[in-house]
């Protein structure tokens, strides 16, 4: 329907550490104040990469060794408050392509699948080994295989979790949803006369 | 899985059908938009030549950047009269009815569809805004959506979303003095974690819910979001339908409120429904709320001591650090006494009538302590009108308060309402995130209005029960 199949991504690695870091650190709110998204990826994680006189602070995002990354790995409840779209879309036009963490707010992964952007669940304990060796191992090739749900990297298989409707989207390349929504308007139009409050 | 839930009646009676990935393709019975995360998808749809399917049933205002001093036109900030002229064009161009600052009933999204009545019970509601959840207080299915789903709602009013749990969250108890709906919420997301909801939709019930005001039920649906769950909403009852019938709406249309009652009272949860699971907790152990730390989940009653992050769950401590840190708190102290620069009421949470008559029934007669910058921002024009009519502006305004224009202002400073450097600062919005009020330093403390009004008046936070 439009949308390319996604069943895989490959890449260099990047971690951030931390549970629960919201959309705010992410994208700070006041960089939403444009029209479009365009030029998003420089304000990724910026009140963590800039001090106040816009000095560089110590950042994965900063580091030279990482600038061609392109799997972000991060701890649990990654991408929780606002719905703001800006988050992903700034990963996505720093170079980040796919995500891999412990676990996802519910609004940021949608908002991920929209574009898609693959987001994978591991155990706790092994991402934390996934970020240690990202860490100490610049430049790790990292390959996510969404159809068997693996990620391999330094010559091992990790099995990884997908929510399936996500999967099933990705994989059949129906995660760009406007043509599927939009192929029976008579349907809804129907649907929508049961509704007893739609007049 | 639940069965006969009002998510569940909602759900199944604006399903349109299954898609291929096993996601439901759902009816949107109202779209409300605002500047800020709406430009884009009408960018999206020009693109391709799309048009607005349903204009009808969507609902424009401008609240995120709009500034709550000056706001003549054009805006002094470039970016955000550029952001208020898109809307103002979009909605223009597509047939879109567009609250602005000129119509009287311009406010945060939030406040502006409840005051109206266009929230209305068994509907489904989208926003792009974290907050729509606010909605479900009227036995609603409100999601906040992203700007590609913005998109697929503007060209189709369908969207396409996976069926979530249901956990009933059972509010036991009497509230006591002064401890309000906002300290309910802090204690559910103390408890069952800023990402316990994730992957479910919250039922709030029970005795406590039922005799808190609508207004108390937006503040608690309205932070479903920080503790996880993408919506939250408690069944419509006589409460409800009071609030609706004084709305233009049905005021201009009684006959209207008898012909859609039968429905409200048919989504309702069935006595026997069956949750995915049940969570209880006892308002009699609640005492006003405040937060320690940098995410929603880090709160304490205002007598209890800061947890040592050792104490903590184990997945729990880095971040619980990170936060004393940058909060400059030490386990084993109290809130209480912690030194305030800012004191801000308003916000989606609690900008609301009953909001500003708690707190200016703390401030009147009293200064606000000479170190402090307060200010009161009411979340609708109309709230503001409401206020002024009852006096509260004067009230506040002799106390030391700023008394602003309606909009979302300081709860994320998108407009010049902004923290400075460390400054502290007694918040009654939603979310006391690292750099959310402006600041990458600010600190943000949560609390009730009453105890923000309190902690004006002292300089410091304080136990409004006290002053």
């Amino acid at each position: 329907m439009g949308a390319p199949a996604i069943k895989s991504a490959s890449g260099k690695g990047i971690s951030i550490r931390g549970s629960d870091i919201d959309t705010d650190q992410i994208i700070p709110a006041r960089y939403l104040k444009a029209i479009t998204f365009d030029g998003l990826g420089e304000f990724s994680f910026r009140d963590l990469r800039f001090d106040g006189e816009g000095r560089e602070l110590e950042h994965p995002f900063n580091d030279k060794e990482y600038q061609d990354a392109s799997i972000l790995v991060v701890n649990s409840n990654f991408g929780c408050g606002s719905s703001r779209e800006h988050a992903p879309q700034a990963l996505m036009r720093w170079g980040i392509e796919a995500i891999i963490g412990h676990s996802f707010a519910e609004i940021f992964a949608g908002n991920c699948l929209a574009l898609g952007i693959p987001v994978v669940e591991m155990e706790a304990a092994q991402i934390e080994i996934l970020q240690e060796w990202v860490e100490s191992n610049p430049g790790t090739e990292i390959h996510i295989d969404i159809v068997a749900q693996k990620i391999r990297y330094n010559e091992q298989d990790i099995q990884v979790s997908i929510p399936e409707s996500h999967r099933k989207a990705l994989v059949d390349g129906i995660w760009d949803t406007t043509a599927l929504l939009k192929s029976n308007p008579e349907e809804v139009k129907q649907i929508s006369g049961q509704i007893p409050y739609i007049k | 899985m639940s069965e006969g839930t009002l998510y569940d009646k909602v759900w199944d009676g604006h399903k349109v059908r299954e898609l291929p990935n096993g996601q439901d393709q759902l009816f949107v019975g109202l779209h409300l938009i605002h500047e800020v995360t709406s430009p884009q998808a009408f960018g999206m749809i020009r693109e391709k030549r799309m048009e607005v399917a349903y204009p009808e049933l969507t609902h424009a205002t401008v609240d995120h950047i709009i500034p709550t001093k000056d706001q003549s036109r054009p805006f002094k900030d470039d970016q955000a009269e550029q952001m208020m002229a898109e809307l103002e064009s979009n909605t223009l161009e597509a047939n879109i009815k567009f609250a602005g600052p000129d119509s009287g009933d311009q406010g945060i999204v939030h406040g502006v569809g409840p005051e109206r009545g266009l929230t209305q019970p068994g509907m489904t509601i989208v926003c792009g805004d974290s907050h729509t959840s606010t909605h479900g207080a009227f036995g609603a299915l409100a999601f906040g959506i992203g700007t590609t789903q913005i998109r697929d709602v503007l060209a189709t009013q369908t969207m396409a979303l996976g069926r979530q749990k249901v956990r009933r969250i059972e509010v036991k108890g009497e509230l006591g003095e002064y401890v309000t709906a906002k300290d309910i919420i802090l204690t559910i997301i103390r408890h069952l974690g800023t990402d316990g909801g994730v992957g479910h939709v919250y039922e709030y019930g029970g005795p406590a819910v039922s005799k808190l005001s609508m207004e108390g039920r937006m503040s608690i649906c309205n932070m479903s979001i920080e503790g996880g769950a993408r919506a939250g909403y408690i069944n419509p009852d006589e409460t409800t339908y009071e609030w609706l019938k004084n709305t233009d709406t049905f005021e201009k249309d009684p006959n209207r409120f008898e012909e859609l009652l039968p429905y409200w009272e048919s989504i309702r949860s069935e006595e026997d429904a069956k949750y995915d699971d049940v969570f209880e907790i006892d308002c009699n152990e609640i005492e006003p709320m405040v937060t320690w730390g940098t995410t929603p989940g880090q709160g304490i009653g205002i007598s209890e001591e800061i947890p040592d992050p050792k104490s903590l769950a184990e997945s729990k401590r880095e971040s619980a650090i990170r936060a004393q840190n940058h909060m400059r708190v030490t386990p084993g102290d109290k809130m209480e006494g912690y030194k305030i620069d800012v004191a801000f009421i308003g916000s989606c949470t609690n900008s609301r009538m009953s909001d500003l008559r708690e707190a200016c029934k703390i401030v009147e007669g009293k200064t606000v302590a000479s170190n402090v910058r307060a200010l009161v921002v009411p979340g609708s024009q109309r709230v503001k009108l409401a206020a002024e009519e009852e006096g509260l502006d004067k009230i506040f305004i002799e106390s030391g308060f700023d008394w602003r224009l309606a909009g979302c202002s300081m709860c994320l400073a998108m407009n010049e309402d902004q923290l400075i450097g460390d400054e502290a600062c007694a918040s009654s919005s939603n979310r006391n995130f690292i750099g959310r009020q402006g600041s990458k330093d600010g600190r943000t403390i949560l609390m009730s209005p009453a105890m923000v009004a309190a902690a004006a008046i002292k300089g410091e936070v304080t136990d409004v029960r006290r002053i």
